[in-house]
């Protein structure tokens, strides 16, 4: 089972995503980057169905730039959100998207957000968030250990917690994990945690 | 059946790889109508970007072309499971798309009912820097393993090359003879001989 979970820190967003793509009992790929990047200061880490996941996610990234190159200046993380959120809810009730996001981005003003969008369209705006049965072990994890004004360090040294708590207590536990942070810098990879490696190299 | 790096292998009784051009193959797992139709236009989309551009068509474009008509029927029944494997300016490619608009880039898979069968023995067997000749026999070697024991795999083993002019076909056994050839019966030793009676 996919899991994406993600949390907000001081002046930052960390997401991390297992890199599993699972086809009924088998493992085709053990390296698949499930966060995209959806411009320079924001990412999008979605979990849900193989073609809708890819599909959507791109949609949103392309609209995104679309916003950009017509307007001049990017849209908000919460202008995105929104966007993501209304594009789900039209789908709903005709050809809904089988995909959970969250949505994590930086803006001047309004600092690092969070934003926690599911398959049926609910949008929430979140300090720290998860989806997938993984969600059973990092969401009390996140809660217990928590705070408002984190250092990166601290906030991986949580992520990685809540990794290890999931390897060791899903039953199929999903091995490898991608972690990707954003913040005033930009939206980049962190680093990869990878306890099964194939046998070439980094992800493709 | 199954593609590896450079090399592309398929069991087939039908033809189960279509030739979408000289540089680029196509294995069919899944519906049989619903693979050689979509390859067929994948050919005929391929063919189309060749004149609009005056170039080849990437195998990352050419697999997204297909992901993207396979995901656009979703949920109306069809069955593909296929492998895209070609080679353009930036090296070999391999990608995997099914029938609910999954692609994926990799190294190699397994695809079809016999599948889990054949990663088995790929997985154990892989290298990334093994010659075309390794990778062949390690190939020809995954498809006759799970054909041993999926009961709707079957047929012939062809093994395809794949490099920067195009691609090759290298082999096409009989699995039924590939399992003599690899585990041969040795010759039954008699305990006791029976001579022709002495004519009387």
């Amino acid at each position: 089972m996919e899991c994406v979970f993600g949390l907000v820190g001081n002046g930052f967003a960390i997401v991390a995503a297992d890199t599993s793509a699972v086809h009924s009992i088998l493992v085709h790929k053990n390296n698949e980057d499930k966060i995209m990047l959806l411009d320079s200061h924001k990412l999008i880490a979605a979990s849900g169905e193989p073609g809708d996941r890819v599909q959507f996610t791109e949609y949103v990234q392309k609209n995104v730039s679309l916003y950009q190159f017509r307007n001049g200046i990017p849209l908000t993380t919460a202008a995105a959100a929104n966007f993501t959120r209304g594009e789900l809810a039209t789908a709903l009730r005709k050809n809904p998207y089988s995909v959970n996001i969250l949505m994590a981005g930086y803006d001047k003003e309004a600092g690092a957000s969070l934003y926690y969008i599911d398959y049926i369209a609910t949008l929430h705006k979140v300090d720290k968030g998860a989806f997938g049965y993984g969600s059973y072990f990092s969401l009390s994890t996140m809660d217990r250990h928590f705070r408002s004004d984190m250092s990166v360090e601290e906030a991986i040294e949580l992520v990685d917690k809540c990794i290890t708590e999931i390897r060791s207590r899903l039953v199929i536990a999903p091995p490898n994990f991608v972690i990707k942070i954003v913040d005033k810098d930009g939206a980049r990879t962190h680093a990869w945690r990878q306890s099964v490696q194939d046998v070439t190299t980094a992800s493709v | 059946m199954f593609l590896i790096g450079f090399l592309y292998l398929a069991s087939q009784s039908v033809k189960k790889i279509i030739e979408i051009n000289p540089y680029m193959l196509g294995t069919m797992a899944g519906g049989a109508a619903d693979c050689q139709f979509w390859h067929r236009n994948l050919g005929i989309k391929c063919r189309l970007h060749e004149l609009a551009n005056k170039r080849r068509i990437s195998v990352s474009g050419a697999s997204k072309l297909l992901a993207n008509m396979l995901y656009s029927y979703r949920g109306m029944g069809l069955s593909v499971g296929t492998m895209i494997a070609g080679w353009d300016e930036t090296g070999p490619g391999l990608y995997y798309v099914d029938n609910e608009g999954g692609r994926l880039k990799g190294d190699r898979f397994s695809v079809g009912s016999g599948s889990p069968y054949a990663y088995g023995v790929l997985d154990s067997g892989y290298k990334f820097d093994m010659s075309v000749e390794e990778a062949s026999e390690l190939a020809r070697r995954s498809i006759y393993h799970a054909t041993f024991r999926d009961g709707a795999s079957g047929g012939v083993a062809s093994v395809y090359h794949v490099g920067p002019n195009g691609w090759t076909k290298l082999s096409g056994d009989d699995v039924g003879e590939l399992h003599y050839h690899y585990y041969p019966v040795p010759p039954a030793i008699a305990e006791q001989v029976m001579e022709e009676a002495a004519a009387e």
